[in-house]
């Protein structure tokens, strides 16, 4: 089912423009790497503020106000190019093992990133009441981390594990 | 020149280099490394950029915005490097002779180049005016070049990859 999907989607002409101009392809993955750079580094600097290495200055709720939104729009950004990459070489990604993981971790970060803002948003100090809640922000921020980052290596890894 | 070519095969041919050319892991976890310490130098920079366009952490000075974000900058950026020499040793010869290579680390001068000249020139009195919401034209012109260069160092270094076949 998913060759026959890949085989119509490599029919159609959007997808025959975007594999015959040679500047599309890498156009589209630069503007998703750089969509990767602001949302990563943005969920980084707010893991970074709630283990008090950086920006002790500023109060947590107004790091997370400025980090977090920035990442929704990013995902939009990213989903679309990354919808367009995948219309362009079909086989690369929805034939790939790699690209459901990379799937599958997302639906994970997005989820613990939309628990941290929906919780700061909704009570400014949920994370900072006790010691217990604060370690579990930080638990809870590194392991959101963490699976950025096997998103970011999934990513890579798509290009060396495509079959034929 | 005819010892930078020396030092360049010598580094060409060294065991390192011969291992993360040869092998199947090594080079994509070097390059995926790459990709991620990139990642956090443009995202952070661009925290500072923003700051001196006057188009974000308007209520906080340039100095706060930078004390909270260049440490993981050069953290990053000391990675990047590191993992980016890794890639060049493992086929020096062919990244030299690559035009988006050598376009790539002459941007990234240039980037280092705008933010030494800011720091000496435009941020001489920046205690006058880094609580300001709307910083002196230097400022914003510094904030934005640096926006320009780092998209431009990110596109090249993606066009490397399609412009070259290693391994």
């Amino acid at each position: 089912m998913l060759k026959d999907l890949s085989s119509w989607l490599a029919a159609t002409p959007l997808s025959h423009t975007i594999q015959t101009a040679g500047w599309i392809i890498p156009t589209l993955q630069t503007i998703h790497i750089l969509a990767v750079a602001v949302l990563f580094s943005s969920a980084v600097l707010m893991n970074l503020r709630l283990w008090r290495l950086l920006q002790r200055d500023v109060p947590l709720p107004e790091v997370a106000r400025r980090f977090l939104p920035a990442i929704w729009p990013m995902l939009l950004i990213l989903l679309l190019t990354g919808g367009l990459l995948i219309i362009g070489e079909p086989r690369r990604s929805l034939l790939n093992t790699t690209f459901y993981l990379k799937m599958t971790l997302l639906v994970v970060a997005i989820v613990l990133t939309a628990g941290l803002q929906w919780s700061l948003a909704s009570v400014p100090e949920f994370w900072e009441k006790d010691w217990l809640r604060r370690l579990a922000a930080r638990l809870t921020a590194t392991v959101s981390i963490a699976v950025w980052c096997g998103i970011i290596f999934a990513g890579r890894w798509i290009a060396y594990t495509q079959v034929g | 020149m005819l010892q930078l070519k020396d030092l360049i095969s010598v580094l060409e041919s060294s065991a390192l280099a011969d291992n993360i050319r040869e092998n199947d892991v090594l080079f994509p976890l070097v390059e995926s490394v790459h990709v991620l310490a990139i990642c956090l130098v443009v995202g952070s920079i661009l925290a500072v950029d923003l700051r001196l366009l006057g188009l974000a952490w308007i209520h906080r000075s340039v100095s706060s915005v930078t004390r909270g974000v260049l440490p993981l900058t050069w953290g990053a950026f000391v990675v990047a490097v590191g993992s980016g020499g890794l890639m060049f040793i493992s086929n020096a010869t062919k990244y030299l002779g690559n035009g988006f290579f050598v376009a790539k680390m002459v941007l990234i001068g240039a980037a280092g180049l705008n933010m030494v000249i800011f720091h000496a020139i435009g941020a001489k009195d920046l205690s006058r005016w880094e609580e300001d919401a709307r910083l002196p034209l230097p400022a914003r012109f510094a904030g934005g070049l640096s926006i320009l260069l780092w998209v431009l160092v990110v596109a090249c270094g993606r066009w490397i990859g399609f412009t070259m076949q290693v391994g």
